[in-house]
């Protein structure tokens, strides 16, 4: 055998029990557990219940943050937006993380395509009825060339960016930027804008309708089920960190593990939930990457525990076992006397 | 071609020859264990059983009413939080039950195909508990797929697994990931009565061990040569 084989080997000389049997009823015990289990989980329903806080809609996100929507749909029109940068598998306007010379996220390819200024934009827009200002706002923006509807959206986005990073450092914001109270109405007032005001003013009407949460989930097919689009469109926005920040969701506040209000959540992925907390992942741009590839090493070395020298003899040399089987060792201890 | 004499001709024949080999009623259902299985640790296994059938039952009904029933009925809510503490036990005894096995070196004595399918187990059991997590169409199920999207599509898994594509989801967590589990646990359980439950280490042969060179001694705080148990 090879050394690597010799290595891996365990010596492992373990014989079959020769010793002593008692009645063991499995199939009573197993009733016996099912019960008890059924029981603890019907009282911990009771006592507790479960989380179930309704989900937000497009509707909802552009009554309550219409200035947040407004700048959300600006950036995917301009393609500044983190879905129109995401790269695989919605584009391929980025080449996703990577750790070294792995390319994953890059080599499977995009699989759901996403053009976020059509997809979240100009398409629904162009499901809007009997509205030709809008009609020729689109014209005239599907006719300029890629340059011009850049140079457009990123004239129209740049103030409300300015608007968005002055609110949240509680500053005064730009007053290009105006928001009506009593209709919703966004305004920003800036030049070389071309048609984009009144595209996205049509778009917010329509979000604000609900018409633009049917939009998002539609395609040829009469039933959806594929929610792809609406759930992106919205982690671009503000409204679903905002939400989860108050029910400690943030990836900062150990998310992924969490679920709203005070119930256990996902604990078993408390490792996983760690290595983001801590450097370099925590301010690495390829942490998704590298904290996966942790797991998987670290779930391949739980598999193969009965190959790793030193921790496969760990259980020999720290004596849990004998606190384990202490019946048993003070049974032989008293037979031997 | 000729067959050995004792051995049946049929496939039907042979698969059952093979089968009943390899556990015999007696050993597939003995009614008696070793005299050392008698420890808590032992009551983890079978609770991790016990609430995966819990889990199975709640689910099932669940799944019978549709994903909309829970969110618009009381009673709908109830196995709902049923399934989600089901689910809390489950992990709780089965990582309870993996600590317990590792402490007992439960891999010894031919053992090893027992450790891996439970360790595969509690690893598919992640994803099968993620993806309800993604399917109950709440906040939460948003919040968490757009989070999740990240790890699983920088490793190219999200190019055919979705998390904010519901009915993909959906399958995965009432059909797919389930029957992984409930095979794991199957082939875990039928390699445990195979082989039996893994016996102590064998503390009076150590002891002797140990006394003869370092008289006094525990013979707990050591590894004899080549790690003989």
């Amino acid at each position: 055998m090879s050394r690597l084989g010799n290595l891996l080997r365990s010596h492992d000389e373990t014989k079959p029990w020769s010793g002593a049997y008692a009645p063991y009823d499995l199939i009573k015990e197993l009733f016996v557990a099912v019960g008890a289990v059924a029981l603890l989980a019907v009282i911990l329903a009771i006592l507790f219940s479960s989380p179930d806080q309704r989900p937000s809609t497009i509707a909802q996100w552009s009554r309550s943050l219409p200035v947040d929507f407004v700048a959300t749909a600006a950036k995917e029109l301009a393609g500044t937006s983190s879905t129109a940068g995401y790269g695989p598998p919605y584009n391929h306007n980025g080449e996703g993380q990577h750790a070294a010379f792995i390319y994953l996220q890059k080599w499977l390819g995009v699989s759901h395509p996403i053009n976020t200024a059509n997809d979240f934009v100009v398409d629904p827009l162009k499901t809007v009825p009997n509205d030709p200002a809008l009609r020729a706002a689109l014209a005239e923006y599907q006719a300029a060339p890629e340059s011009t509807r850049n140079a457009w959206s990123t004239a129209y986005a740049k103030p409300l960016e300015e608007y968005e990073a002055a609110s949240e450092e509680g500053k005064t914001p730009p007053s290009v930027v105006s928001q009506n109270a009593s209709t919703g109405a966004v305004t920003v007032d800036a030049k070389g804008t071309g048609p984009v005001p009144r595209m996205i003013a049509s778009l917010l009407s329509l979000a604000q309708s609900g018409g633009l949460d049917g939009s998002l989930v539609a395609s040829n097919q009469f039933f959806q089920t594929d929610y792809t689009k609406p759930l992106l469109f919205m982690s671009d926005g503000g409204l679903l960190a905002k939400r989860a920040e108050v029910d400690h969701l943030l990836g900062e506040q150990w998310g992924m593990m969490n679920e709203t209000g005070s119930y256990p959540g996902q604990t078993w992925l408390w490792l996983y939930t760690l290595w983001y907390q801590v450097e370099p992942f925590k301010s690495s741009e390829n942490a998704d990457i590298l904290v996966m590839m942790v797991m998987g090493l670290l779930s391949l070395g739980l598999i193969c525990i009965p190959f790793i020298p030193g921790v496969r003899s760990l259980p020999r040399r720290i004596p849990i076992y004998r606190l384990i089987w202490r019946e048993h060792y003070s049974r032989q201890a008293g037979a031997g006397r | 071609m000729s067959v050995a004499p004792n051995r049946p001709a049929s496939w039907t024949g042979r698969v059952r020859e093979t089968v009943v080999e390899a556990l015999p009623p007696e050993k597939l259902l003995p009614d008696g264990q070793p005299t050392y299985v008698a420890s808590w640790i032992y009551v983890f296994g079978v609770a991790s059983i016990a609430s995966l059938i819990v889990i199975v039952g709640s689910g099932t009904i669940l799944s019978l009413k549709g994903p909309a029933w829970w969110h618009d009925t009381g009673v709908g809510h109830f196995f709902n939080s049923i399934h989600l503490w089901a689910v809390e036990l489950f992990f709780f005894a089965m990582v309870v039950h993996l600590w317990g096995k590792y402490w007992m070196a439960a891999w010894r004595g031919g053992r090893v195909r027992v450790w891996i399918t439970g360790a595969v187990t509690f690893l598919v059991a992640i994803p099968t508990a993620l993806t309800g997590y993604v399917s109950q169409q709440n906040f939460d199920a948003q919040w968490i797929a757009t989070q999740a999207k990240d790890g699983l599509n920088s490793v190219g898994v999200g190019a055919f697994f979705n998390v904010t594509n519901f009915g993909q989801m959906y399958s995965f967590h009432v059909l797919l990931l389930p029957m992984a589990v409930i095979g794991l646990v199957s082939a875990h359980v039928l390699l445990v009565r195979r082989h039996g439950v893994v016996p102590p280490f064998d503390l009076e042969t150590r002891l002797a061990q140990l006394g003869a060179a370092e008289p006094g001694s525990s013979g707990a705080s050591n590894d004899a040569p080549g790690e003989r148990p």
